[in-house]
């Protein structure tokens, strides 16, 4: 495969502060990659330094086997999708998509086709015409994208595009932009910070935390290898434990010795083990190989997810099988479910659910805080109407 | 309570508009009597287009407004983009506060420092008489200039900085992606702000009266210098003429106001799509 971006040794900073710290990665022709990590890990400022935006203080940036760090945005093959669309609000949806084309003085029959071309792939047929702002947010996404690929770039950037939608499109749009980038075979680069949008859509996931890049692989790769307490924890949910791996396949956790899959440690080396919720089996107490106190139980439609006290440390685990709070019960664990990391500087900081009832979702919480503003907002503007009518 | 709202809004409705009714009325007037109304007639009209010196008077005034106007909204917008562009907080403050210096300062000591300053810059150069067109066009754009600032600016920092951006990123230069993107989006402002230095270089007295010379006269002046005689009906046709020029300046400055031109959009959609279901 041809590399088509790569990064070297890159490192940028705002007022003295390290926003990117020495990042090495390689991006694919024709590949969806992801970069994805919590706010201010430096996602949007890697696809920034690759638009052009901004200047690396350090490093390389490599495109097509040229470095382009002084290279100004309008005069590389790449193009962005903006969070907020950044749709020109004085032009319509036809004159939009086809404002890159005319900037290129490209002959006008060839704008009318490629336009009509575009417009069609986003399925805004017969929407040329109106204004961008009577859109809805979905239709504006569609817009943008039709805008950014219409010049034929050889790279898309998109910045968290999909942040602004509901739910339920943003599941539609998921689908469409990977069906897209198939058809078109333009490299994707999508930042985000949500992992399941970056799971369910990626050849490649890039997962940053702090400037740094903690692992670059396939979504499987990530979700059933991750590298560190990090990654194991920022991809699902993880229960990780302090263990020590006694010989190759031997690990022992939770005042319990346990087979594993893993090798290639030095004897009695102190790891980290991560064990998946959903690879946990629930089974009489004498017949597990730990056992523990449940503490809660929440439904949550496919499966209930349960929390259980193990000497102190707090495991969750999801099951289809009802158990009910302070009911004593064994837990089994099958060698291939458990995954052994080297010790990492996030070792400790992750993995235990004691106070997991407390932890709020950061999408979640943005969502109910938006509902909120609606909810709050209604009844203010029909106190208004109702005191201009009296 | 609502005939005491009824009765406080006709106050000052009266207060506001009564002195240009009356002033409208007595334009129309035949005689030079300020309390009897004898006869309607355009004879004080006729009257002012026969007197040249004042028609010299309105032609200066509209010369210098459209110049200052032009001028003025072409630095202020000019400096619009500079002040948004700064980054620094601090930076950002002392400009804010350079540009409402002339808004706050009393005319008359912008009047006369201006006027001071022209005197002293013509000496030192060994001029004899410094005042004159230009030195007032100086003046006009100095004081015009925040109140375009104040209009173009807010537009820049509503307007979503990734605009600029993406207009860079489909093949413009930033100067391309300014004129083509960030200038119709701030168009409102620009549009507002040209209005009101207009309308304000047209009206204004102290400044003017302090730093024209040489035989070039504005209207308000020429008009105070009519009035230390004694005041014809000619003044009020002339007056009544100004306001309807204003007023109808005023009507086009609020239509162009971004907030009315979304709303008559969104409107005139409501209607199209009412129409096409």
């Amino acid at each position: 495969m041809k590399k088509i971006v790569e990064l070297k040794n890159v490192s940028k900073s705002f007022d003295g502060e390290l926003v990117l710290d020495h990042i090495n990665l390689d991006i694919y022709d024709n590949e969806f990659l992801t970069l994805l990590g919590p706010s201010g890990c430096g996602k949007t400022t890697t696809l920034r330094i690759i638009g052009g935006f901004e200047t690396a203080d350090e490093g390389e940036v490599i495109f097509m086997g040229e470095e382009i760090g002084d290279v100004p945005p309008h005069k590389r093959n790449v193009n962005t999708v903006f969070q907020r669309y950044a749709l020109f609000p004085h032009l319509n949806v036809f004159e939009n998509v086809a404002f890159p084309l005319r900037e290129k003085k490209v002959p006008k029959a060839e704008i009318e086709q490629r336009v009509g071309e575009m417009i069609k792939l986003v399925a805004l047929t017969g929407f040329e015409k109106r204004s961008v702002t009577s859109l809805s947010g979905g239709q504006q996404q569609r817009v943008a994208i039709a805008r950014a690929l219409v010049g034929r770039p050889k790279v898309l950037l998109l910045d968290e595009p999909l942040a602004a939608l509901d739910l339920k499109l943003r599941k539609d749009m998921q689908q469409e932009l990977k069906n897209i980038q198939k058809a078109t075979g333009i490299t994707f680069i999508f930042v985000t910070h949500d992992q399941e949008e970056a799971l369910s859509m990626s050849d490649t996931v890039v997962v940053m935390s702090e400037g740094r890049i903690q692992q670059i692989g396939t979504p499987i790769d990530i979700y059933n290898e991750p590298k560190n307490a990090f990654v194991a924890d920022f991809i699902g949910e993880s229960n990780i434990l302090d263990g020590v791996m006694l010989r190759d396949r031997k690990v022992s956790f939770s005042g319990h010795l346990f087979d594993c899959v893993d090798e290639g440690f030095a004897p009695r080396e102190p790891v980290d083990v991560v064990v998946r919720p959903e690879d946990v089996d629930i089974v009489a107490p004498e017949k597990g190989m730990l056992q523990g106190t449940v503490t809660s139980v929440t439904f949550l439609g496919v499966h209930y997810e349960i929390i259980v006290d193990i000497d102190g440390f707090k495991w969750m685990i999801q099951t289809t099988d009802f158990v009910d709070v302070d009911e004593h019960i064994g837990l089994y664990i099958e060698p291939d479910a458990i995954h052994i990391m080297k010790k990492s500087e996030y070792s400790g900081m992750f993995g235990d659910y004691s106070s997991y009832s407390m932890e709020l979702d950061e999408i979640g919480e943005l969502e109910q805080i938006e509902e909120l503003g609606e909810l709050t907002e209604e009844p203010v503007e029909e106190a208004k109407e109702a005191e201009s009518e009296a | 309570m609502k005939t005491a709202s009824k009765i406080y809004t006709g106050l000052v409705m009266l207060f506001l508009f009564a002195p240009i009714a009356i002033l409208l009325v007595f334009s129309f007037n035949d005689s030079k009597s300020l309390s009897v109304f004898s006869e309607f007639s355009l004879h004080w009209y006729r009257e002012l287009f026969r007197d040249s010196e004042t028609l010299g008077a309105v032609r200066n005034t509209l010369v210098l407004a459209v110049c200052a106007a032009l001028l003025s909204t072409a630095m202020g917008t000019a400096a619009a983009v500079g002040i948004h562009k700064l980054k620094s907080r601090y930076m950002r403050a002392v400009m804010d506060t350079v540009t409402n210096i002339p808004m706050i300062n009393p005319d008359i000591i912008t009047g006369i420092s201006l006027m001071l300053m022209f005197v002293f810059v013509g000496r030192l150069f060994g001029a004899a008489t410094s005042l004159n067109f230009a030195t007032m066009l100086i003046a006009h754009i100095t004081f015009c200039l925040p109140y375009v600032i104040l209009q173009v600016l807010p537009k820049l920092q509503q307007m979503d900085k990734a605009l600029p951006e993406a207009a860079m990123d489909l093949g413009c230069t930033p100067m391309r992606a300014f004129l083509k993107v960030e200038v119709p989006e701030i168009m409102p402002g620009i549009v507002t702000g040209l209005i009101m230095a207009f309308t304000l270089s047209l009206d204004d007295f102290v400044i003017s009266y302090f730093t024209s010379g040489n035989g070039f006269q504005t209207l308000p002046i020429r008009i105070y210098n009519m009035t230390k005689k004694t005041v014809t009906p000619k003044m009020y046709a002339l007056a009544t003429i100004i306001f309807f020029v204003i007023l109808f300046l005023l009507l086009l400055s609020n239509l162009t106001d971004a907030d009315t031109v979304q709303a008559v959009r969104t409107a005139r959609e409501k209607k199209k799509a009412k129409n096409k279901a």
